[in-house]
């Protein structure tokens, strides 16, 4: 089987609204594949399945051998601690200072302080904010926000990054940087990425698969797509 | 060592969420106090109560007095039929002879009066004392004694006993009932309080959620919070308890009212009486922002 593997999967929400439907797909380890689609299309739902904000109404989602769909609330923490996630709105807790938001996982799941310490300061090297790790989220810019977002999301040396429009709050420049970082982590650490994104020039620069997604239905799935070729449906 | 990591971070987290929702800590802290004082009240009390109701059941005694026509033999046929009552504890009987012999000893004037009265004369009565083995049963003894011959009064403790006995029972349902609309309020406002935690911290514990923490983890924090609001709202009962207890026993000299009602010694349930309010708060505390913890956190 492989890292990732979504079959016959269905959303409709509780309004009726039908997110996805008769999505298959399937993402080898190490992939880079991006999500695209308008607003509204369904890719944030796709991406939600993935981390298990969201249950499937019919169909299955295997993430790293745990079957999504049939995972249980309070088990859902053994997925995360599988994953890393990325978001838009970075997430990060405003009164923890750079060193702490990036060693929160750690501290919540009880590891030990020393082995803490070296772990943070690595990803923090990773994603090249060693020398803020003092300050608080509030005296960054937005780009290093993500970065520090990105940095708790490798903490765990996860098998998979899942990143939902990790550039939507970021200027063409600050963007192009992160996504620099995302494409170091998918070739350093071989961490697998599925990324959603709008961003064309995103797309049509990095030349990864593309999926593409609208009104619920996976209309494409190209090897190495842009944005372009697609732009008419 | 993981696990008493993450106690020790759990049981600091909970004294800073108390010390930030302070105002509502403080009313659920106070309402526990006020009912736990109400608890320790009627546990004091009751116990009490069960002690006095012992003593009055080993104390009272039914009193007969035969009538005056009454022979030695009447009387020995009276006490055969009352020794065929099995709620009949002990049987005294005391001649005319005999109680004007004691009443002799008691004082000279009788003495003189007394000693010129022959058998015959004597206008004293026969009489039987009589101890049961429940106080319920005074009534429906004395009742059933009263219908025997030769009989000229009964007396026991009537209407004191009974009334006692029942406002006893008045007052220690009305406690009750008290105490328990106190301890549903009190876990209402501890779960209140946890509630508003619960919200002020949703952010942090969403993110928690995200990046891999244990629900219980998450939960932990929340139930050491009610813990700890249910044993800081125990300490003020149990100083009182103490030495509340103990002074007012210094003070009444370890009777209320008359000798008849003794005190439980102080010593002998202080300490047993503040273990209980200890664990009603931290039971009450626990149960409650658990109860919360489930419905406000949607893990």
């Amino acid at each position: 089987m492989e890292l990732i593997e979504v079959k016959n999967c269905y959303k409709v929400y509780k309004n009726g609204v039908t997110a996805l439907a008769d999505i298959n797909v399937s993402i080898k380890k190490g992939d880079f594949v991006f999500v695209i689609g308008s607003t509204a299309s369904g890719k944030s739902s796709l991406i939600k399945l993935l981390y298990r904000e969201e249950k499937p109404t019919k169909g299955s989602v295997f993430v790293g051998g745990i079957n999504v769909a049939k995972l249980r609330n309070r088990k859902v923490y053994k997925l995360r601690r599988k994953i890393g996630i990325v978001f838009q709105d970075f997430k990060l807790l405003p009164k923890l200072t750079v060193y702490e938001n990036v060693a929160f996982p750690l501290e919540s799941m009880g590891v030990k302080k020393r082995e803490i310490k070296p772990r943070v300061l690595k990803a923090l090297e990773r994603v090249g904010l060693k020398e803020k790790i003092h300050s608080f989220p509030n005296q960054l810019s937005g780009g290093e926000c993500q970065r520090v977002c990105i940095a708790r999301a490798i903490i765990n040396n996860p098998k998979v990054l899942i990143c939902d429009e990790p550039t939507g709050n970021l200027d063409p420049k600050t963007s192009k940087e992160i996504m620099k970082l995302i494409d170091y982590i998918n070739k350093e650490m071989h961490t697998t990425i599925i990324m959603a994104t709008h961003d064309k020039d995103i797309v049509n620069r990095m030349k990864k698969r593309v999926l593409l997604i609208d009104h619920g239905i996976l209309k494409g799935d190209f090897a190495k797509g842009s944005y372009k070729e697609n732009e008419a449906i | 060592m993981k696990p008493f990591r993450i106690l020790s971070k759990n049981i600091k987290d909970a004294f800073k969420s108390i010390f930030r929702n302070f105002s509502l800590s403080f009313a659920s802290i106070i309402c526990t106090t006020i009912t736990l004082l109400m608890v320790a009240i009627a546990i004091i009390v009751s116990i009490n109560v069960n002690d006095f109701t012992k003593e009055i059941e080993n104390n009272l005694s039914i009193i007969v007095f035969l009538d005056r026509s009454a022979t030695i033999d009447d009387a020995t046929n009276i006490q055969k039929k009352m020794k065929e009552d099995k709620r009949i504890d002990s049987i005294i009987f005391e001649s005319k002879e005999d109680v004007k012999k004691e009443m002799q000893k008691e004082s000279e004037v009788f003495n003189s009066i007394m000693s010129e009265w022959t058998e015959d004369t004597n206008p004293l009565q026969h009489e039987f004392s009589i101890k049961v083995k429940q106080a319920e049963d005074l009534k429906a003894v004395s009742e059933s004694i009263k219908k025997m011959n030769h009989i000229d009064s009964v007396k026991y403790g009537e209407g004191i006993v009974d009334k006692l006995v029942s406002t006893f029972n008045i007052v220690e349902k009305a406690t009750i009932v008290v105490v328990i609309a106190l301890i549903l309020v009190t876990a209402f406002l501890i779960s209140n309080t946890i509630k508003i935690t619960i919200y002020s911290r949703k952010n942090e514990i969403d993110i928690m959620r995200l990046v891999g923490t244990s629900n219980i983890v998450i939960k932990l924090p929340f139930l050491f919070e009610g813990f700890i609001l249910g044993i800081i709202g125990a300490i003020v009962p149990i100083v009182v308890t103490i030495y509340g207890y103990m002074l007012a026993y210094d003070k009444l000299d370890g009777h209320l009212f008359s000798n008849i009602i003794r005190l439980e010694n102080p010593t002998n349930i202080v300490f047993k009486v503040s273990l209980v309010l200890v664990v009603i708060g931290a039971v009450v505390g626990m149960i409650s922002s658990y109860r919360s913890a489930r419905k406000y956190l949607k893990i």
